[in-house]
Protein backbone atom coordinates (compact mmCIF):
# COMPACT_ATOMS: atom_id res chain seq x y z
CA UNK A 1 0.00 0.00 0.00
CA UNK A 2 2.79 2.39 0.94
CA UNK A 3 4.63 1.87 -2.35
CA UNK A 4 1.40 2.41 -4.28
CA UNK A 5 0.83 5.68 -2.44
CA UNK A 6 4.41 6.74 -3.04
CA UNK A 7 4.15 5.85 -6.72
CA UNK A 8 1.04 7.95 -7.01
CA UNK A 9 2.73 10.95 -5.41
CA UNK A 10 5.73 10.63 -7.72
CA UNK A 11 3.53 10.28 -10.78
CA UNK A 12 1.48 13.35 -9.90
CA UNK A 13 4.71 15.25 -9.37
CA UNK A 14 6.19 14.09 -12.70
CA UNK A 15 3.18 15.39 -14.56
CA UNK A 16 3.64 18.72 -12.89
CA UNK A 17 7.43 18.77 -12.94
CA UNK A 18 7.71 22.54 -13.26
CA UNK A 19 6.33 22.78 -9.75
CA UNK A 20 9.27 20.69 -8.55
CA UNK A 21 11.87 22.78 -10.36
CA UNK A 22 10.57 26.15 -9.15
CA UNK A 23 11.59 25.69 -5.47
CA UNK A 24 15.02 24.59 -6.66
CA UNK A 25 15.43 27.74 -8.75
CA UNK A 26 14.13 29.74 -5.83
CA UNK A 27 16.84 28.18 -3.66
CA UNK A 28 19.61 29.08 -6.10
CA UNK A 29 18.29 32.58 -6.75
CA UNK A 30 17.83 33.53 -3.11
CA UNK A 31 21.40 32.48 -2.35
CA UNK A 32 22.80 34.32 -5.37
CA UNK A 33 21.10 37.54 -4.28
CA UNK A 34 23.41 37.90 -1.32
CA UNK A 35 26.65 38.57 -3.21
CA UNK A 36 24.78 41.48 -4.84
CA UNK A 37 23.23 42.65 -1.61
CA UNK A 38 26.03 42.20 0.90
CA UNK A 39 29.40 41.98 -0.77
CA UNK A 40 30.98 39.85 -3.49
CA UNK A 41 34.23 39.51 -1.55
CA UNK A 42 35.19 35.93 -0.82
CA UNK A 43 35.97 36.20 2.93
CA UNK A 44 32.66 37.93 3.63
CA UNK A 45 30.68 35.47 1.53
CA UNK A 46 32.36 32.52 3.15
CA UNK A 47 31.45 33.82 6.57
CA UNK A 48 27.74 34.19 5.82
CA UNK A 49 27.47 31.21 3.47
CA UNK A 50 26.27 28.52 5.94
CA UNK A 51 23.46 30.67 7.30
CA UNK A 52 22.30 31.85 3.91
CA UNK A 53 22.33 28.45 2.26
CA UNK A 54 20.44 26.97 5.20
CA UNK A 55 17.85 29.73 5.39
CA UNK A 56 17.28 29.44 1.65
CA UNK A 57 16.86 25.67 1.97
CA UNK A 58 14.34 26.23 4.75
CA UNK A 59 12.32 28.73 2.73
CA UNK A 60 12.30 26.65 -0.43
CA UNK A 61 11.07 23.64 1.55
CA UNK A 62 8.25 25.79 2.90
CA UNK A 63 7.46 27.03 -0.60
CA UNK A 64 7.17 23.55 -2.05
CA UNK A 65 4.92 22.25 0.72
CA UNK A 66 1.82 23.90 -0.75
CA UNK A 67 2.07 21.97 -3.97
CA UNK A 68 2.23 18.58 -2.30
CA UNK A 69 -0.80 18.98 -0.11
CA UNK A 70 -3.01 21.79 -1.37
CA UNK A 71 -4.14 20.43 -4.74
CA UNK A 72 -4.82 16.95 -3.33
CA UNK A 73 -6.96 18.51 -0.65
CA UNK A 74 -8.85 20.73 -3.06
CA UNK A 75 -9.73 18.11 -5.67
CA UNK A 76 -10.78 15.61 -3.01
CA UNK A 77 -8.18 12.97 -3.79
CA UNK A 78 -6.73 13.34 -0.30
CA UNK A 79 -10.05 12.30 1.16
CA UNK A 80 -10.17 9.29 -1.15
CA UNK A 81 -6.64 8.11 -0.31
CA UNK A 82 -7.43 8.47 3.39
CA UNK A 83 -10.36 6.13 2.86
CA UNK A 84 -8.22 3.34 1.44
CA UNK A 85 -5.09 3.76 3.59
CA UNK A 86 -4.28 4.74 7.15
CA UNK A 87 -3.53 8.41 7.81
CA UNK A 88 0.01 7.67 9.01
CA UNK A 89 0.74 5.81 5.79
CA UNK A 90 -0.63 8.58 3.61
CA UNK A 91 1.38 11.16 5.51
CA UNK A 92 4.60 9.13 5.30
CA UNK A 93 4.19 8.64 1.55
CA UNK A 94 3.66 12.36 1.08
CA UNK A 95 6.64 13.25 3.25
CA UNK A 96 8.94 10.79 1.50
CA UNK A 97 7.84 11.97 -1.95
CA UNK A 98 8.24 15.58 -0.88
CA UNK A 99 11.77 14.96 0.32
CA UNK A 100 12.79 12.88 -2.71
CA UNK A 101 11.59 15.58 -5.08
CA UNK A 102 12.62 18.75 -3.28
CA UNK A 103 14.98 17.90 -0.40
CA UNK A 104 17.27 15.54 -2.26
CA UNK A 105 17.71 17.84 -5.32
CA UNK A 106 18.60 20.57 -2.86
CA UNK A 107 21.34 18.41 -1.37
CA UNK A 108 22.64 17.51 -4.81
CA UNK A 109 22.74 21.11 -6.03
CA UNK A 110 24.33 22.47 -2.84
CA UNK A 111 27.97 22.10 -4.05
CA UNK A 112 27.12 24.61 -6.77
CA UNK A 113 26.00 27.04 -4.11
CA UNK A 114 29.12 26.27 -2.13
CA UNK A 115 31.12 27.43 -5.14
CA UNK A 116 28.95 30.53 -5.57
CA UNK A 117 29.41 31.43 -1.91
CA UNK A 118 33.19 30.72 -2.00
CA UNK A 119 32.91 28.09 0.70
CA UNK A 120 36.30 26.60 -0.16
CA UNK A 121 38.03 29.94 -0.42
CA UNK A 122 41.57 29.92 0.95
CA UNK A 123 41.72 26.17 1.52
CA UNK A 124 43.46 23.57 -0.56
CA UNK A 125 41.34 20.67 0.57
CA UNK A 126 37.68 21.00 -0.33
CA UNK A 127 35.95 18.94 2.34
CA UNK A 128 33.66 21.80 3.37
CA UNK A 129 31.41 21.02 0.45
CA UNK A 130 30.97 17.50 1.73
CA UNK A 131 30.14 18.77 5.19
CA UNK A 132 27.56 21.13 3.72
CA UNK A 133 26.00 18.30 1.74
CA UNK A 134 26.03 15.99 4.73
CA UNK A 135 24.39 18.55 6.97
CA UNK A 136 21.69 19.19 4.36
CA UNK A 137 21.25 15.46 3.84
CA UNK A 138 20.51 15.02 7.54
CA UNK A 139 18.59 18.27 7.92
CA UNK A 140 16.26 18.50 4.92
CA UNK A 141 14.28 15.32 5.76
CA UNK A 142 13.54 16.83 9.17
CA UNK A 143 12.39 20.02 7.45
CA UNK A 144 10.01 17.99 5.29
CA UNK A 145 8.76 15.99 8.28
CA UNK A 146 8.00 19.04 10.43
CA UNK A 147 6.63 21.01 7.49
CA UNK A 148 4.18 18.18 6.82
CA UNK A 149 2.60 18.68 10.26
CA UNK A 150 2.16 22.42 9.77
CA UNK A 151 0.87 22.09 6.24
CA UNK A 152 -1.61 19.35 7.13
CA UNK A 153 -2.94 21.45 9.99
CA UNK A 154 -3.37 24.53 7.84
CA UNK A 155 -5.07 22.71 4.94
CA UNK A 156 -8.62 23.42 6.00
CA UNK A 157 -7.86 26.92 7.24
CA UNK A 158 -9.19 29.96 5.46
CA UNK A 159 -5.80 31.52 4.95
CA UNK A 160 -2.66 29.77 3.87
CA UNK A 161 0.93 30.30 2.82
CA UNK A 162 1.91 32.75 5.52
CA UNK A 163 0.04 30.78 8.16
CA UNK A 164 2.12 27.65 7.46
CA UNK A 165 5.28 29.71 7.77
CA UNK A 166 4.20 31.05 11.16
CA UNK A 167 3.37 27.58 12.42
CA UNK A 168 6.46 25.85 11.14
CA UNK A 169 9.33 28.34 11.32
CA UNK A 170 9.65 28.30 15.15
CA UNK A 171 10.00 24.53 14.96
CA UNK A 172 12.64 24.86 12.23
CA UNK A 173 14.96 26.92 14.41
CA UNK A 174 16.85 24.02 16.08
CA UNK A 175 17.61 22.48 12.69
CA UNK A 176 18.80 25.82 11.38
CA UNK A 177 21.04 26.31 14.42
CA UNK A 178 22.73 22.92 14.22
CA UNK A 179 22.80 22.85 10.41
CA UNK A 180 24.66 26.13 10.16
CA UNK A 181 26.90 25.41 13.11
CA UNK A 182 28.00 22.16 11.45
CA UNK A 183 29.21 24.04 8.39
CA UNK A 184 30.64 26.91 10.41
CA UNK A 185 32.62 24.50 12.60
CA UNK A 186 34.04 22.87 9.50
CA UNK A 187 34.96 26.25 8.02
CA UNK A 188 36.83 27.11 11.20
CA UNK A 189 38.56 23.72 11.19
CA UNK A 190 36.81 22.51 14.33
CA UNK A 191 35.26 19.11 14.82
CA UNK A 192 31.69 19.01 13.54
CA UNK A 193 30.71 15.46 14.52
CA UNK A 194 28.70 16.61 17.53
CA UNK A 195 26.49 18.91 15.48
CA UNK A 196 25.97 16.22 12.86
CA UNK A 197 24.97 13.78 15.59
CA UNK A 198 22.39 16.23 16.92
CA UNK A 199 21.02 16.76 13.40
CA UNK A 200 20.70 12.99 13.10
CA UNK A 201 19.01 12.80 16.51
CA UNK A 202 16.51 15.50 15.49
CA UNK A 203 15.81 13.52 12.35
CA UNK A 204 15.14 10.38 14.39
CA UNK A 205 12.74 12.19 16.72
CA UNK A 206 10.91 13.76 13.79
CA UNK A 207 10.75 10.40 12.03
CA UNK A 208 8.96 8.89 15.00
CA UNK A 209 6.61 11.77 15.82
CA UNK A 210 5.87 13.50 12.56
CA UNK A 211 4.17 10.86 10.33
CA UNK A 212 1.73 10.13 13.12
CA UNK A 213 1.04 13.79 13.94
CA UNK A 214 0.76 14.77 10.27
CA UNK A 215 -1.57 11.84 9.68
CA UNK A 216 -3.84 12.96 12.50
CA UNK A 217 -3.73 16.48 11.12
CA UNK A 218 -4.70 15.28 7.62
CA UNK A 219 -7.58 13.37 9.13
CA UNK A 220 -8.77 16.48 10.97
CA UNK A 221 -8.52 18.58 7.82
CA UNK A 222 -10.72 16.32 5.71
CA UNK A 223 -13.20 15.51 8.48
CA UNK B 1 -14.47 4.38 41.45
CA UNK B 2 -17.26 6.44 40.02
CA UNK B 3 -17.18 8.94 42.83
CA UNK B 4 -13.45 9.38 42.64
CA UNK B 5 -13.66 10.60 39.08
CA UNK B 6 -16.82 12.57 39.57
CA UNK B 7 -15.07 15.96 39.71
CA UNK B 8 -13.40 15.19 36.38
CA UNK B 9 -16.69 14.40 34.69
CA UNK B 10 -18.24 17.48 36.23
CA UNK B 11 -15.42 19.61 34.85
CA UNK B 12 -16.44 18.32 31.44
CA UNK B 13 -19.86 19.88 31.81
CA UNK B 14 -19.88 23.51 30.65
CA UNK B 15 -23.01 24.30 32.63
CA UNK B 16 -21.59 22.92 35.87
CA UNK B 17 -18.36 24.84 35.36
CA UNK B 18 -20.14 28.06 34.54
CA UNK B 19 -22.30 27.91 37.64
CA UNK B 20 -19.57 26.84 40.01
CA UNK B 21 -16.88 29.18 38.72
CA UNK B 22 -19.00 32.22 39.49
CA UNK B 23 -18.69 31.16 43.12
CA UNK B 24 -14.98 30.47 42.89
CA UNK B 25 -14.05 33.74 41.25
CA UNK B 26 -14.54 36.13 44.19
CA UNK B 27 -12.34 33.92 46.38
CA UNK B 28 -9.66 33.67 43.71
CA UNK B 29 -9.63 37.40 43.06
CA UNK B 30 -9.61 38.24 46.76
CA UNK B 31 -6.66 35.99 47.47
CA UNK B 32 -4.88 37.24 44.34
CA UNK B 33 -5.25 40.84 45.50
CA UNK B 34 -4.07 40.07 49.02
CA UNK B 35 -1.04 38.12 47.82
CA UNK B 36 -0.22 40.75 45.20
CA UNK B 37 -0.48 43.53 47.76
CA UNK B 38 1.79 41.74 50.22
CA UNK B 39 4.16 40.60 47.51
CA UNK B 40 4.45 43.98 45.83
CA UNK B 41 4.94 45.81 49.11
CA UNK B 42 7.53 43.30 50.19
CA UNK B 43 9.38 43.25 46.89
CA UNK B 44 9.19 46.90 45.89
CA UNK B 45 9.72 48.60 49.25
CA UNK B 46 10.58 46.27 52.09
CA UNK B 47 13.12 43.99 50.44
CA UNK B 48 16.78 44.98 50.41
CA UNK B 49 18.54 46.08 47.26
CA UNK B 50 21.19 43.88 45.75
CA UNK B 51 24.51 45.41 46.70
CA UNK B 52 27.04 42.76 45.78
CA UNK B 53 26.59 42.84 42.01
CA UNK B 54 25.92 46.55 42.02
CA UNK B 55 22.46 46.05 40.64
CA UNK B 56 20.79 48.39 43.10
CA UNK B 57 17.08 48.70 42.59
CA UNK B 58 17.04 46.85 39.29
CA UNK B 59 16.96 43.59 41.22
CA UNK B 60 13.31 44.36 41.93
CA UNK B 61 12.49 43.53 38.32
CA UNK B 62 13.10 39.92 39.31
CA UNK B 63 9.83 39.82 41.27
CA UNK B 64 7.86 40.31 38.06
CA UNK B 65 10.24 38.63 35.65
CA UNK B 66 10.60 35.25 37.34
CA UNK B 67 6.88 34.63 38.04
CA UNK B 68 5.91 35.69 34.51
CA UNK B 69 8.53 33.43 32.98
CA UNK B 70 7.42 30.51 35.15
CA UNK B 71 3.79 31.02 34.21
CA UNK B 72 4.63 31.32 30.52
CA UNK B 73 6.01 27.76 30.59
CA UNK B 74 3.44 26.31 32.97
CA UNK B 75 0.69 27.86 30.86
CA UNK B 76 1.97 26.19 27.73
CA UNK B 77 2.23 22.80 29.42
CA UNK B 78 -1.31 23.11 30.77
CA UNK B 79 -2.51 24.15 27.32
CA UNK B 80 -0.84 21.09 25.78
CA UNK B 81 -2.28 18.77 28.45
CA UNK B 82 -5.75 20.23 27.86
CA UNK B 83 -5.21 19.65 24.14
CA UNK B 84 -4.31 16.01 24.71
CA UNK B 85 -7.39 15.54 26.91
CA UNK B 86 -9.51 17.18 24.24
CA UNK B 87 -8.16 15.04 21.43
CA UNK B 88 -8.22 11.75 23.33
CA UNK B 89 -11.44 12.01 25.35
CA UNK B 90 -13.20 14.48 23.04
CA UNK B 91 -13.92 16.75 25.96
CA UNK B 92 -15.42 20.07 24.92
CA UNK B 93 -14.23 21.91 27.99
CA UNK B 94 -10.61 20.89 27.39
CA UNK B 95 -10.57 22.55 23.98
CA UNK B 96 -12.21 25.64 25.44
CA UNK B 97 -9.56 25.69 28.16
CA UNK B 98 -6.62 25.51 25.77
CA UNK B 99 -8.18 28.29 23.72
CA UNK B 100 -8.67 30.36 26.88
CA UNK B 101 -5.09 29.88 28.07
CA UNK B 102 -3.30 30.80 24.83
CA UNK B 103 -3.56 34.64 24.91
CA UNK B 104 -2.84 34.80 28.63
CA UNK B 105 0.19 32.58 28.24
CA UNK B 106 1.35 34.71 25.34
CA UNK B 107 0.97 37.82 27.51
CA UNK B 108 3.02 36.19 30.29
CA UNK B 109 5.72 35.30 27.76
CA UNK B 110 5.75 38.86 26.51
CA UNK B 111 6.00 40.23 30.06
CA UNK B 112 8.90 37.87 30.78
CA UNK B 113 10.72 38.94 27.63
CA UNK B 114 10.02 42.63 28.18
CA UNK B 115 11.06 42.73 31.82
CA UNK B 116 14.06 40.62 30.89
CA UNK B 117 15.10 43.22 28.33
CA UNK B 118 14.63 46.06 30.82
CA UNK B 119 16.63 44.16 33.40
CA UNK B 120 19.28 43.13 30.91
CA UNK B 121 20.13 46.68 29.88
CA UNK B 122 21.59 47.80 33.24
CA UNK B 123 23.05 44.43 34.28
CA UNK B 124 24.32 42.91 31.04
CA UNK B 125 24.59 46.16 29.11
CA UNK B 126 22.30 45.02 26.33
CA UNK B 127 18.58 44.84 25.69
CA UNK B 128 18.82 41.57 23.88
CA UNK B 129 21.32 38.80 23.46
CA UNK B 130 20.94 35.66 21.34
CA UNK B 131 21.34 33.57 24.42
CA UNK B 132 19.81 30.08 24.56
CA UNK B 133 17.16 30.88 27.12
CA UNK B 134 16.13 34.20 25.59
CA UNK B 135 15.88 32.64 22.16
CA UNK B 136 13.83 29.67 23.32
CA UNK B 137 11.51 31.95 25.27
CA UNK B 138 11.04 34.02 22.10
CA UNK B 139 10.17 30.80 20.26
CA UNK B 140 7.60 30.08 22.97
CA UNK B 141 5.96 33.41 22.17
CA UNK B 142 5.92 32.46 18.48
CA UNK B 143 4.34 29.10 19.33
CA UNK B 144 1.60 30.80 21.33
CA UNK B 145 0.98 33.22 18.47
CA UNK B 146 0.97 30.32 15.98
CA UNK B 147 -1.66 28.56 18.09
CA UNK B 148 -3.85 31.68 18.18
CA UNK B 149 -3.35 32.33 14.45
CA UNK B 150 -4.18 28.74 13.52
CA UNK B 151 -7.20 28.61 15.79
CA UNK B 152 -8.67 31.77 14.33
CA UNK B 153 -8.22 30.72 10.69
CA UNK B 154 -10.98 28.13 10.58
CA UNK B 155 -14.63 28.61 9.84
CA UNK B 156 -15.62 25.56 11.88
CA UNK B 157 -14.78 25.64 15.56
CA UNK B 158 -14.49 21.85 15.88
CA UNK B 159 -11.78 21.74 13.24
CA UNK B 160 -9.99 24.74 14.72
CA UNK B 161 -9.95 23.07 18.14
CA UNK B 162 -8.44 19.84 16.87
CA UNK B 163 -5.88 21.41 14.53
CA UNK B 164 -4.65 23.93 17.10
CA UNK B 165 -4.44 21.14 19.70
CA UNK B 166 -2.11 19.10 17.50
CA UNK B 167 0.09 22.18 17.14
CA UNK B 168 0.09 22.79 20.89
CA UNK B 169 1.18 19.21 21.55
CA UNK B 170 3.96 19.32 18.96
CA UNK B 171 5.23 22.64 20.31
CA UNK B 172 5.51 21.41 23.88
CA UNK B 173 8.97 20.05 22.96
CA UNK B 174 10.18 23.61 23.38
CA UNK B 175 9.29 23.85 27.08
CA UNK B 176 11.97 21.48 28.45
CA UNK B 177 14.44 23.16 26.10
CA UNK B 178 13.69 26.53 27.75
CA UNK B 179 13.80 25.03 31.21
CA UNK B 180 17.12 23.25 30.79
CA UNK B 181 18.68 25.78 28.40
CA UNK B 182 20.63 27.42 31.20
CA UNK B 183 22.07 24.07 32.13
CA UNK B 184 22.81 22.78 28.64
CA UNK B 185 24.28 25.93 27.17
CA UNK B 186 26.46 28.01 29.39
CA UNK B 187 25.61 31.42 27.97
CA UNK B 188 24.61 34.77 29.36
CA UNK B 189 21.39 34.04 31.25
CA UNK B 190 22.07 32.95 34.81
CA UNK B 191 21.40 29.45 36.02
CA UNK B 192 18.41 28.17 37.92
CA UNK B 193 18.64 29.41 41.48
CA UNK B 194 15.15 30.12 42.78
CA UNK B 195 14.65 27.03 44.94
CA UNK B 196 18.30 26.07 45.34
CA UNK B 197 19.48 26.16 48.91
CA UNK B 198 21.71 29.11 49.65
CA UNK B 199 21.70 30.45 46.11
CA UNK B 200 19.21 33.16 46.95
CA UNK B 201 19.10 34.92 50.32
CA UNK B 202 15.82 34.48 52.23
CA UNK B 203 15.04 38.20 52.07
CA UNK B 204 14.88 37.84 48.30
CA UNK B 205 13.38 34.38 48.27
CA UNK B 206 10.32 35.03 50.45
CA UNK B 207 8.88 37.94 48.46
CA UNK B 208 9.69 36.08 45.25
CA UNK B 209 7.68 33.06 46.38
CA UNK B 210 4.79 35.30 47.38
CA UNK B 211 4.88 36.91 43.94
CA UNK B 212 5.02 33.53 42.20
CA UNK B 213 1.97 32.45 44.21
CA UNK B 214 0.19 35.68 43.34
CA UNK B 215 0.94 35.20 39.64
CA UNK B 216 -0.39 31.65 39.72
CA UNK B 217 -3.63 32.88 41.24
CA UNK B 218 -3.81 35.77 38.80
CA UNK B 219 -3.29 33.35 35.94
CA UNK B 220 -5.99 30.99 37.21
CA UNK B 221 -8.41 33.88 37.69
CA UNK B 222 -7.81 35.25 34.22
CA UNK B 223 -8.12 31.82 32.62
CA UNK B 224 -11.41 31.17 34.41
CA UNK B 225 -12.75 34.55 33.25
CA UNK B 226 -11.81 33.83 29.65
CA UNK B 227 -13.08 30.29 29.91
CA UNK B 228 -16.47 31.54 31.09
CA UNK B 229 -16.75 33.75 28.02
CA UNK B 230 -15.53 30.87 25.85
CA UNK B 231 -18.21 28.60 27.35
CA UNK B 232 -20.94 31.17 26.70
CA UNK B 233 -19.86 31.52 23.06
CA UNK B 234 -19.63 27.78 22.51
CA UNK B 235 -22.87 26.91 24.26
CA UNK B 236 -24.87 29.86 22.96
CA UNK B 237 -27.46 27.58 21.40
CA UNK B 238 -28.16 25.63 24.56
CA UNK B 239 -31.06 26.32 26.83
CA UNK B 240 -29.25 27.24 30.02
CA UNK B 241 -27.25 29.97 28.27
CA UNK B 242 -30.35 31.68 26.95
CA UNK B 243 -31.93 31.39 30.39
CA UNK B 244 -28.83 32.88 31.96
CA UNK B 245 -28.74 35.66 29.37
CA UNK B 246 -32.38 36.46 29.96
CA UNK B 247 -31.86 36.79 33.70
CA UNK B 248 -28.75 38.96 33.19
CA UNK B 249 -30.15 41.27 30.56
CA UNK B 250 -29.56 44.96 31.36
CA UNK B 251 -32.67 46.62 32.69
CA UNK B 252 -33.01 49.19 29.92
CA UNK B 253 -33.07 46.46 27.30
CA UNK B 254 -35.74 44.62 29.19
CA UNK B 255 -37.90 47.71 29.24
CA UNK B 256 -37.53 48.23 25.52
CA UNK B 257 -38.26 44.56 24.87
Amino acid sequence: MFSALLKRELMVARRNWIGIVIPLFFFIMVVSLFPFGVSPEAPVLQKIAPGIIWVAALLSTLLSLEQFYRSDYQDGSLEQTLLIAGPTQVASAKILAHWLLTGLPLVIISPLLGILMQINHGFVESNHTWVLMLSLLLGTPTLCLIGAIGMSLALAANRNGMLVAILVLPLYVPILIFGTSTVTASLENFSYNGQLAILAALLMIALVVSPFAAGRALKISVS
Amino acid sequence: MASRWRWFHQLGSPKWFFEKSSKWLPWIWASTLILLAIGLYYSLWASPIEARQGQGHTVRIMYIHVPAAALSMVGYVVMAIASIIGLVWKMKMAFAASRAIAPIGAAMTFIALFTGAVWGKPTWGTWWEWDARLTSELLLLFLYLGFIALHSSFAERAKADKAASVLAIVGVINVPIIYFSVKWWNTLHQGYSVTQKGALAPEFQVPLFIMIGAFYLLFIGLVIMRLRVEVLIREQKSRWVSDWAASHEPKQMQKRG
